[in-house]
């Protein structure tokens, strides 16, 4: 059982580090633009800012379980199957990146105006104003974004248990409910969380290192 | 006067500017030249921070045109960045990059915007430091700064870049009283220098001391136009009277 538990905590942070990296890869471009181009960016485009919000907004309202089954053909063409560990990465990623995409443009949005103004009077360009200055002045909230984005993602990674995802979750389904054996889901579950909660110290120490406006 | 020999460096040419439908500038037109210190004054709301936003190619305009020592600033942003490297700003709230180190905020835009070389920057971006005695202020973050502090680190930041024009918007106004003689000597100080700037200010006194040129601006409009002597010992206007006297107190 010890190795059970082992391999399913292994899978399970396999998951959703992977779909979260996956998830960063395509929200924290999609932020950015959705940062740049919304009406008070530093690069207003009404069109592609509506387009991204609607996207977004379709594929967050769509619940994580339906989310799961509806794209199975898609995972499938990918992975070449819809269940196991990796499979799971699809829909995780599905999910993880327009969560992470809007998370993504309220920290840059928190970026004070008048220091971005700043930077363009010193001549620089949208490329150095996006790198140097909207995601270097956010690291913090980013950050902070990181560590729910993970919460996030390991919470939904259990929830694909129930198709046979892999991990934990699936562990804690398989036992718990079609086997009635409440010991082990009761011990996955606490994995689950001793996981969790790792996580988030971890991200809110580190967020709090990096935060050079904190009086110290 | 000499000043019709120097070149004119900036030149707002009979500019329009509107927030909306609300006007802030009708046909407005305002010339710089190179070693002058011109002080804009004026009643609150009265444009001048536009005029200096303007300047930078940091406001849209409606009509009329600026141009940079003969070069017209159009709408592109090559063109922009071109001319704001040549004019640094310095704003009322210092604006300084909370993430970054006093050094890294002077040396952000020679290095990534200019493409100087690094090490170059340094050197001068910690010779400008020590001149407003900041050196050892080099790898604190804004936030352990004072105010006074912040604005001078601002106005290196501004220095570093080789500016030929400098604005100064009403980079006192946040500090406290005994801050701001600290910050003003500096400016004093690149105005013995003979660099070129165009200052905001509601230090009448500082306004009197350091400029060349002073404009009296009232609801967009250059009301008057003279020299220090001139506009603070005899206004012309009525309305330049009233402004002056509304910085004079009487015990009733
Ligand atoms: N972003 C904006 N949108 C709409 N109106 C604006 C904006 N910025 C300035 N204005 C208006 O333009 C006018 C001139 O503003 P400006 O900031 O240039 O005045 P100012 O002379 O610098 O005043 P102060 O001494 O208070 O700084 C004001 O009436 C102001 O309300
Ligand atoms: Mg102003």
């Amino acid at each position: 059982m010890f190795k059970m538990l082992a391999d399913g905590t292994w899978d399970t942070l396999y998951m959703v580090l992977i779909s979260t990296l996956l998830g960063y890869l395509i929200g924290l471009p999609l932020g950015t633009l959705l940062t740049v181009t919304d009406a008070d960016g530093i690069r207003p485009n009404k069109v592609l800012y509506k387009i991204l919000d609607i996207i977004i907004n379709i594929t967050r309202s769509i619940p994580f379980l339906i989310l799961l089954i509806l794209i199975m053909p898609f995972t499938k063409a990918i992975v070449g199957k819809s269940y196991g560990t990796t499979a799971t990465i699809v829909p995780l990623t599905v999910a993880a990146a327009p969560l992470i995409a809007r998370m993504v443009e309220s920290s840059l949005k928190e970026v004070d105006k008048g220091v971005i103004e700043a930077a363009f009077s010193m001549g620089a360009g949208y490329f150095t104003i996006i790198w140097k200055v909207l995601v270097t002045e956010a690291r913090t909230s980013l950050l902070v974004g990181v560590t729910i984005a993970l919460g996030t993602i390991l919470g939904y990674s259990a929830m694909a248990g129930v198709i046979g995802g892999g991990g934990l979750g699936d562990i804690a389904i398989r036992y718990g409910y079609y086997r009635y054996e409440t010991g082990i889901m009761i011990v996955t579950v606490a994995v689950l969380v001793i996981l969790m909660q790792i996580l988030q110290w971890v991200g809110m120490l580190l967020s709090r290192q990096i935060d050079k406006r904190r009086k110290s | 006067m000499s000043e019709n020999k120097k070149e004119e460096i900036i030149k707002v040419n009979h500019i329009t500017k509107r927030y909306d439908d609300n006007s802030v500038l009708e046909d407005f037109s305002l010339s710089v030249y190179e070693g002058e210190v011109v002080v804009i004054v004026g009643p609150s709301g009265c444009g001048k921070s536009t005029i200096l936003r303007i300047m930078n190619g940091l406001e849209p305009i409606q009509k009329g045109e600026v141009t940079y020592r003969g070069e017209k600033v159009d709408g592109k942003l090559g063109s922009i960045t071109r001319i704001r490297e040549k004019v640094g700003m310095v704003f009322q709230s210092y604006e300084l990059f909370p993430h970054k180190t006093i050094l890294q905020n002077v040396m952000l835009a020679p290095v990534l915007v200019q493409k100087r070389d690094k090490k170059e920057v340094k050197e001068e971006a910690l010779q400008l430091l020590a001149r407003v005695g900041l050196a050892e202020k080099k790898d604190s973050y804004p936030r352990q700064l004072s105010g006074g502090q912040k604005q001078r680190v601002a106005i290196v930041r501004a220095l570093c870049m080789h500016p030929e024009v400098l604005l100064f918007d009403e980079v006192t106004a946040a500090l406290d009283p005994e801050m701001v003689r600290e910050v003003l000597e500096v400016i004093l100080s690149l105005a013995k220098e003979g660099k070129t700037m165009v200052i905001v200010t509601h230090e009448m006194a500082f306004a009197e001391a350091i400029a060349d040129r002073v404009i009296f601006l009232d609801a967009g409009q250059i009301e008057e136009e003279g020299t220090a002597e001139e506009f603070f010992r005899h206004p012309k206007s009525e309305r330049a009277k009233q402004f002056l006297n509304s910085f004079t107190y009487e015990k009733k």
